[in-house]
């Protein structure tokens, strides 16, 4: 007579329900990353920026003399941008191989034969990303404000500013959206995390190249959409309120995006399958 | 009886193959064996079961739910161990499996406690700390095996579970499958016919897409007939045919051999009297004992 049964024992324990199973994907990408030094020390150095504009809102706030360091819109649109830097190595490191990886390692029949649907996995993908973008863009520029209410004591530059508030919060919503959603259909055309990420650095940065020398050869405004980053900075540019130096429309700055971002929503739909059908 | 899994009508296609055709087969409880040689369909019957695939027509019902109105809530209900090599990236294998269990709806400490047990159940109680990417070939069958298994599924399908094991790893996985496959039913999908003999009861075998034969194997291996092993001199294709001609099948073998299944209402001296009209020496004559591999050489009709 055994004294341990050995045997297949059942579970008898809660199952949750279905919705948000996204979020089991999410935190598990997210854990994974910040297990990583490398990936640490990178989300560290996006802040150092951050720590150099937080002096600059204190002198500005605090002393009449460094009034000049006073923040203003401007402050928070160029934070911003000079925040793409980093956005683009997160989005490199972080999420070229989110569904790379998971192809090489056929990882993808095993999620889709769980409870999850196509969209819960690349909803949890997205979110993995998404979360350490919004943690280099929307959080400091939000923390830099806050800091200013804080330095200054009242709400009054809040109030003097209304548009601020929605257009970091827009602005770090469309850098986080197209650099998350590109990245994410790049990595599911390919089994190689490397091969994923060479091909988001020549849409990020050889576009932009080839876009300037077209400009500068024609004179023709329109090559700026040619480049996915420089287009939304004519949307952002908008949002802040600041003239742009492009002669491009707004409005068709904004379909561009919008067009992009569809199909990248187009690719993810055809490649996140569990089987493969080669007709 | 009840029967877990129900097809009805079910044709697969990719592009303008077809994988499965018109196929109608109820699957019993307890271990089932999907048998049938490369490209017979198995694999793409269990990813049609999990509605990874859709199919072009017919109906399929599984633990009482249709698959195309509720993949996820059979999902939840079904474990599946894929045929290649497969495992979530980056993680060690007590990870990956309580990973697993969550996204099957286990809370986060109750999927971390049941990982832990499953990876002992399947013997990889030792390494259950070591990245998955450093796993023998045995021990990644074993990996997912434990993903399948971590939500207490009601029905596992297991998809070629023993390729690429050494043979004391495969009698171990094997002898698993029949544990497990007392309170959960198994399909085991599998080419090697000695491991369906000893892991299952009931045989379905696939065949271009279509059902050749399905049932118990105790009935179908003893289904009125007797097999004899049959070894001859002279002219094989003319002997087969005047056997067929008479009511008896054969197939070939290895050494020349044949084995001939003669039905119960015949006598075995047929045999001889086909031999002798036809003009062959009979070299070898033995009474068999009917095997699987009888039963699924009979049904692909080789």
């Amino acid at each position: 007579m055994p004294i341990h049964d050995q045997g297949y024992r059942r579970y008898a324990g809660e199952r949750m329900t279905r919705h948000r199973r996204w979020l089991v994907i999410a935190r598990a990408g997210i854990v994974q990353r910040l297990r990583e030094r490398r990936f640490l020390a990178l989300m560290l150095m996006a802040w150092l920026l951050f720590l150099v504009r937080a002096v600059q809102v204190y002198f500005g706030t605090t002393f009449a003399r460094a009034s000049f360091f006073a923040p203003s819109d401007e402050t928070f649109h160029s934070f911003l941008n000079q925040q793409r830097l980093f956005v683009f190595f997160i989005t490199i490191y972080a999420g070229a191989g989110l569904i790379a990886s998971d192809r090489q390692a056929n990882a993808l029949q095993l999620y889709l034969s769980k409870p999850i649907t196509r969209h819960d996995y690349i909803a949890g993908k997205l979110a993995t990303l998404a979360t350490f973008l919004i943690a280099v863009t929307w959080v400091p520029a939000m923390t830099l404000l806050a800091l200013q209410v804080l330095f200054s004591g009242s709400l009054d530059f809040v109030s003097s500013h209304p548009r601020l508030v929605p257009a970091i919060t827009m602005t770090s919503l469309l850098q986080v959206a197209l650099a998350s959603m590109t990245m994410l259909a790049l990595s599911s055309l390919s089994r190689s995390r490397r091969f994923a990420a060479m091909l988001y650095a020549v849409v990020a940065i050889f576009a932009g190249a080839v876009e300037r020398v077209l400009q500068t050869a024609t004179g023709a405004a329109g090559w700026v959409l040619l480049s996915p980053q420089n287009t939304l900075v004519v949307v952002t540019d908008a949002l802040f309120g600041i003239e742009s130096d492009t002669e491009i429309p707004v409005v068709v700055a904004l379909i561009a995006v919008i067009a992009l971002l569809a199909i990248c929503v187009g690719i993810l739909e055809r490649r996140v399958r569990a089987v493969d059908v080669v007709a | 009886m009840n029967s877990p899994v129900v097809l009805e009508h079910v044709t697969v296609n990719y592009g303008a193959h077809q994988a499965l055709r018109d196929v109608s087969v109820a699957f019993p409880e307890g271990a089932v064996g999907l048998l049938g040689p490369n490209g017979a369909g198995k694999s793409t019957l269990i990813k049609a079961l999990l509605g990874l695939l859709r199919p072009a027509s017919g109906a399929m019902h599984i633990l009482g739910h249709d698959v195309s109105e509720a993949p996820l809530a059979i999902r939840a209900r079904v474990g599946y161990m894929p045929e290649n090599d497969a495992h979530i990236p980056g993680m060690n294998a007590v990870s990956f499996v309580a990973y697993c269990g969550e996204l099957c709806g286990l809370p986060q400490a109750d999927a971390m406690q049941r990982a832990h047990e499953v990876l002992f159940y399947v013997g990889l109680g030792e390494a259950r700390y070591r990245n998955v990417e450093t796993y023998s070939t045995g021990m990644k069958q074993r990996i997912k095996l434990a993903q399948a298994l971590v939500h207490d599924p009601d029905l596992l399908l297991l998809d070629e579970p023993t390729n690429g094991m050494d043979p004391k790893g495969r009698d171990e996985m094997l002898a698993l499958i029949r544990d497990i496959a007392g309170p959960i039913s198994v399909i085991l999908s599998s080419h090697v016919l000695p491991d369906v003999e000893f892991a299952c009861d009931h045989v379905v075998v696939l065949h271009k897409g279509v059902v050749a034969t399905q049932g118990p194997i105790a009935a179908l291996k003893g289904d009125s007939a007797r097999v004899f092993e049959l070894r001859i001199k002279g002219d094989e294709t003319r002997f087969v045919e005047a056997l067929r001609e008479v009511g008896i099948e054969s197939h070939g073998e290895a050494d020349e051999m044949m084995r001939v299944f003669v039905p119960a209402d015949r006598p075995a001296r047929l045999l001889f009297e086909v031999a002798a009209r036809q003009g062959v020496q009979v070299r070898h004559f033995r009474a068999s004992v009917p095997s699987l591999e009888d039963v699924f050489a009979r049904a692909l009709g080789d």
